[in-house]
């Protein structure tokens, strides 16, 4: 590697030896180039974009043209919070996030437990892989191959199990295996960190199974388990199109959201109605930050 | 872990049942696209390939893979630039509002997309559209970019923690300045972090719907809103169950590269 630097440059002080050496007396510079174009992007980009959505929240839509009016004015937060159909949007959208929450730590602490401490190593690496694929197929697709199961004769039917058709219970289920990789992948890591010393000498100190798992890998687990509960938590407040397909008439804040800007032109609403989950979501990271959930991610 | 052989049955058995949760709706969407009806039945009618010919003549189709491609190649850069130059700014500095910064590169998975999505909608509604730029591929890029960034972020960051800066000033102080130092030291430390999070971007990009949805031009359809689009025409469904069953199986490609990256023999044979 060496022989490929080039001695010449090295030796003769052309301009970019010397703004190099400009760089290297100055590291609050080179931090500053560093910092410059992913500042430009997010910090104004990003969050300047953020900014102006929730500025246009305080606005209102002429009813008549459909235009905005650049007046400042809390009704469309007043209808939010007071408008008993937006309630209960919420209500039902903080539910459907709870129970797809529930379903997946069910599922992924047994299925995790199984590749961490039961598979052979060989066995782990496949199951790993396993669980990964599916986070590559595509989000769309996913929610759509679940239209086949449940429609009428279809795979479920077929299948001999019982099929809930479309509709909330069949938005839960998919919601549910969208986000299983989720917390599957931070429950693994945090089972594989786990020494196995310490569950045996549980063992050896008279617990069965069940009281190792109550109360030593639970507990130990569980800074992993609420860094996978952000995932499908938050995922599950936003979501619209998994909603749309197998959802039927279900309508979550995703879809209000979806219909004020679309259909209804109404961006003000749609905009003071984003502000539920993004304000969920926050209370969520405070209320989980103490318990080092932040640091699984 | 000493369990009893019955709870080992039973955890395997949960596994197993948990793979079938996992993979039989993907497994139906690939089956069903070789079905020879025209509307989706159970189990399928007859085998047949004819589709897959049908779908790879739609122009539709062909236009949104080249999109999706196109987004996707210049989100997969963009973020590339940026997110190495976060990474090296938050592991090899310190400074004030660091954390902030680190919170602001994940902002953009935390929140929903489709927050995401309408705030850059606003912004280019009522920033670009005045400044020349409309809705088409290059808002997309922009907005895919957003996202993207993260995850370069992360895995370059993780690597950065990983190689001591002690190397970058030893580099120095044997006279390399500061772009040779980054081209001969510190690239090639970050190469395989660099291809690892190039490849999430690109699948990240890839799949995503909502913030594309709210940053398209009328005329710009990636593969997943080309789906969209057509997913409630039936004349198209067997054309939509191809390219669902399709995009099910290029899932594959990127699982086996990061296997390849990630096993260490494999590395240091690709990435000298």
């Amino acid at each position: 590697m060496t022989t490929t630097v080039d001695q010449r440059s090295a030796l003769a002080l052309g301009p970019v030896r010397r703004f190099s050496a400009f760089l290297y007396r100055r590291p609050k510079v080179r931090l500053a180039v560093l910092l410059s174009a992913p500042m430009l992007w997010l910090g104004v980009l990003y969050l300047g974009s953020l900014f102006m959505l929730l500025i246009s929240a305080f606005w209102t839509t002429d009813t008549f043209t459909g235009d905005l009016v650049r007046t400042f004015t809390f009704a469309n937060f007043s209808e939010v919070l007071t408008s008993p159909v937006y309630r209960a949007i919420t209500v039902r959208t903080v539910g459907v996030a709870l129970a797809v929450t529930l379903i997946c730590v069910v599922l992924a602490v047994p299925m995790s437990l199984y590749m961490a401490k039961i598979a052979s190593p060989r066995m782990q690496r496949l199951l790993v892989v396993a669980i990964l694929m599916p986070l590559w197929a595509n989000y769309l697709v996913k929610a759509y191959a679940w239209r086949g199961m449940f429609a009428n004769g279809g795979v479920l039917e077929w299948l001999h199990l019982p099929n809930p058709g479309y509709g909330l219970p069949a938005t839960i289920i998919v919601l549910s295996y969208l986000w299983l990789p989720y917390m599957i992948l931070p429950v693994y890591a945090g089972l594989e960190r786990l020494p196995n010393s310490l569950i045996e000498a549980s063992s050896d100190l008279g617990a069965g199974a069940g009281r190792t798992i109550r109360s030593i890998v639970i507990p130990i687990l569980m800074p992993s388990i609420i860094a996978g509960t952000i995932f499908t938590f938050s995922l599950s407040l936003g979501d619209y199109i998994a909603v749309q397909l197998v959802g039927s008439k279900t309508q979550l804040i995703g879809n209000a959201i979806f219909a004020n800007i679309g259909a209804a032109n109404n961006l003000p609403l749609a905009a003071a109605l984003a502000t539920i989950p993004i304000v969920i979501i926050l209370i969520y990271l405070t209320l989980v930050r103490r318990t080092g959930a932040l640091e699984e991610l | 872990m000493n369990l009893s052989p019955a709870s080992r049955i039973g955890l395997r058995i949960f596994m197993i049942v948990g793979l079938a949760f996992i993979y039989v709706p993907l497994l139906v969407v690939v089956i069903s696209s070789f079905n020879t009806s025209k509307i989706f039945g159970w189990p399928p009618d007859g085998f047949t390939t004819k589709w897959w010919g049908v779908a790879a003549e739609n122009q539709g189709v062909r236009d949104a893979l080249a999109t999706s491609l196109k987004a996707g190649l210049g989100a997969t850069v963009i973020a590339l630039v940026l997110g190495t130059m976060i990474s090296l700014a938050l592991q090899r500095y310190s400074f004030f509002g660091r954390d902030a910064i680190s919170f602001l590169v994940i902002l953009p998975i935390a929140l929903p997309g489709i927050v995401t999505g309408i705030a850059l909608n606003t912004a280019i509604r009522t920033v670009f559209e005045p400044l020349g730029i409309s809705f088409g591929l290059l808002t997309v890029v922009i907005g895919h970019s957003t996202f993207c960034i993260v995850v370069v972020f992360n895995n370059v960051i993780a690597r950065l923690r990983r190689v001591s800066g002690n190397l970058e000033e030893a580099s120095m102080d044997l006279g390399a300045s500061t772009f040779q130092t980054f081209r001969f030291v510190t690239f090639p430390a970050m190469r395989s972090a660099l291809v690892a999070g190039a490849l999430l971007a690109f699948g990240l990009s890839f799949d995503e719907i909502v913030v594309t949805t709210f940053t398209a031009g009328p005329g710009v359809r990636t593969l997943p809103l080309w789906i969209y689009d057509n997913l409630f025409r039936p004349n198209q469904a067997p054309v939509v169950n191809v390219v669902a069953a399709f995009l099910v199986i290029v899932s594959i490609i990127p699982i086996w590269a990061s296997q390849r990256l990630a096993s260490p023999k494999d590395t240091a044979a690709r990435l000298p």
